[in-house]
């Protein structure tokens, strides 16, 4: 780090009118505002409630009713729409001191005292997330497997072993994201899928369109489940010491991105930290007891700020903010899960991709690097000799001690070039890098 | 939350201030402030020589959630900036109203701290924002 205080460029700005102008113009929160829209919950509240029902259903679900198994409550009446929903984990963040946000629709802990701690835990030992508010889905049928290839622009022949998980987006026929996700091959004709919660009801409503051409695809939604990520050096360790014998044995044996259905567990060596660890779905029933355990072994709650920030040190995409609908794969980083062989697999968005590949990918997805003191934030403009870009994701990266971001830049901003990031409208000084920034504990 | 220091005086939107000697006053952010931003990674002071006018910005603090603007209870030049937050700004989230002061300023003004809040008053607002 360098030793100096200030970057050159905040000294040498003047102050006094011309700065005030600005500070009024660029409309930061103040303190009262930074709170967010915090709604601390009554002990009422905090009674356990059965995730089934909770969540909104949106109207495609109940096209696909006479397919999904397990989903007898798909009814679609906003008056039944809780302002936000509980996982089956909320009474134990409660007791665990966390300071519960609304989180893309559900109550979760973004923090449970220090965000900076529980990021530190996480490279250094083991913390856990309540991971319950992503959409998880059991997909069968003689034509899931063409479904999914249809479906999907990363290719599920990639996973030639019983178990392996496959990351993937879901295009649009334009190219779009229409979300990222995690599928596990169980096996030929049984999948299991991890979706966004913030992009869930239109996730299911596009898969349920989809589905219709196929003759044999069920989806089944799994609500009335848990799920928990186990993320550190430490974590595997910790979470076989919890694991009943027979499971443990399935867990222990799992190879990274791989994943197993026990008894009543599934168990995947997944994550989203950049570290080892399992993500653990349990009958809603079982979380909080499951929760309970890995504490007794010394792993420690840590919120979504702290996931946040070990998945941007880990050069991960977050949906809404590095992908969207308007920028593809190619222009998002994630070039390599384009499954582009076999040729003739016609997955939805192949045609665009395949267009904008040949006549020129207009912007890239880069690391930036801020030279100086400060943290860049989602949203900032980053200016390189190749035109503008934007930050998507910005922070404070811990590991590092410095801020990282993800930006898209155009494609001629190549990673290895200094740029320029305006912060409260003043330029500072950033070096494009490749990401990711963080792995396994260690800077890259 | 920590408790409010009775010898200090405070702002609504979560700044407080001390009098020192020679019409001099310090400024930070309260506990509860600190409290709502979580972790601070740094914080933009501003420079020594300058014009504060009261209830401008004078000051940025980043938490890892957000950049929020601290607003300077007076008016005044500022005389003297807490150093020590260039490298380690956790010392506001440590002590907020301690080793975690924020500034110093000659006042224009003194007659200004008489429109402040006093500890009770502000206690109450803060216990109000939590509802």
């Amino acid at each position: 780090m360098p030793g100096s205080r200030y970057s050159s460029a905040l000294v040498q700005t003047a102050v006094g009118e011309i700065q005030s102008t600005e500070r009024q113009r660029r409309q930061l929160p103040t303190i009262a505002q930074a709170k967010g829209p915090q709604q601390l919950p009554t002990l009422e509240s905090a009674a356990l409630q059965p995730a089934k029902g909770q969540s909104s259903q949106a109207p495609e679900q109940r096209g696909g009713d006479s397919q999904a198994t397990g989903q007898d409550s798909a009814r679609y009446d906003l008056r039944n729409i809780p302002m936000s929903n509980k996982t089956p984990l909320y009474p134990a963040h409660l007791a665990a001191g966390g300071k519960v946000v609304d989180f893309a629709g559900w109550q979760l802990p973004v923090h449970y005292g220090s965000q900076l701690e529980e990021h530190h835990q996480v490279r250094n030992d083991a913390g856990m997330f309540d991971v319950s508010h992503m959409c998880r889905l059991h997909l069968s049928g003689q034509d899931s497997g063409d479904f999914l290839r249809h479906l999907v622009a990363n290719n599920i022949d990639k996973l030639t072993e019983p178990g392996k998980a496959l990351y993937t987006p879901m295009l649009l026929p334009q190219g779009g994201v229409i979300d990222d996700l995690i599928i596990y091959r169980l096996d030929n004709s049984n999948y299991r899928v991890v979706v966004n919660a913030a992009t869930r009801e239109k996730d299911l409503a596009w898969m349920f369109k989809q589905a219709i051409a196929f003759d044999d695809v069920n989806l089944a939604l799994l609500d009335d489940t848990a799920m928990i990520a186990v993320q550190g050096p430490q974590a595997r360790e910790k979470t076989l010491q919890v694991l009943s014998d027979t499971d443990a044995v399935v867990a222990a044996g799992l190879d990274p991105f791989f994943g197993a259905v026990t008894s009543d567990l599934f168990i995947g060596r997944t994550g989203y930290t950049g570290e080892d660890g399992f993500e653990i779905v349990t009958p809603a029933t079982g979380g909080i007891a499951m929760w309970d355990k890995l504490l007794a072994a010394g792993v420690k709650p840590c919120g979504l700020g702290a996931r946040d920030t070990l998945r941007l040190e880990a050069g991960m995409c977050l949906y809404g903010h590095d992908l969207d609908e308007t920028s593809t794969p190619l222009e998002s980083g994630i070039a390599w899960t384009i499954g582009w062989q076999p040729q003739d697999r016609d997955f939805i968005g192949r045609s665009a991709l395949a267009q904008q590949k040949s006549t020129g990918i207009p912007r890239r997805l880069v690391g930036l690097l801020l030279e100086g003191k400060g943290v860049l934030r989602d949203g900032q403009t980053v200016q390189t000799t190749a035109g503008d870009g934007l930050i998507t994701s910005g922070g404070f990266s811990p590991t590092l001690n410095r801020s990282i971001a993800l930006a898209r830049v155009p494609w001629d901003c190549r990673p290895g070039s200094d740029c320029s990031v305006l912060i409260r409208k003043r330029p500072q000084p950033a070096r494009v890098v490749k990401f990711p920034f963080v792995r396994n504990g260690k800077a890259v | 939350m920590s408790d409010n220091p009775e010898q200090l005086r405070y702002t609504e939107s979560h700044e407080w201030l001390r009098q020192l000697d020679h019409g001099i006053a310090e400024v930070g952010i309260t506990d509860h402030a600190q409290s709502l931003l979580g972790d601070i990674v740094y914080v933009e002071l501003p420079e020594v020589g300058s014009t504060l006018t009261a209830g401008t910005e004078a000051v940025v603090v980043e938490s890892v959630k957000a950049a929020s603007d601290a607003y300077s209870p007076v008016s005044g030049e500022v005389i003297e900036v807490n150093e020590s937050l260039n490298e380690t700004p956790e010392i506001i989230n440590q002590d907020a109203f301690g080793k975690g002061w924020i500034y110093r300023l000659k006042l224009a003004d003194s007659s200004e701290i008489d429109a402040l809040l006093n500890a009770a008053a502000y206690t109450l607002k803060a216990a109000e924002d939590d509802d």
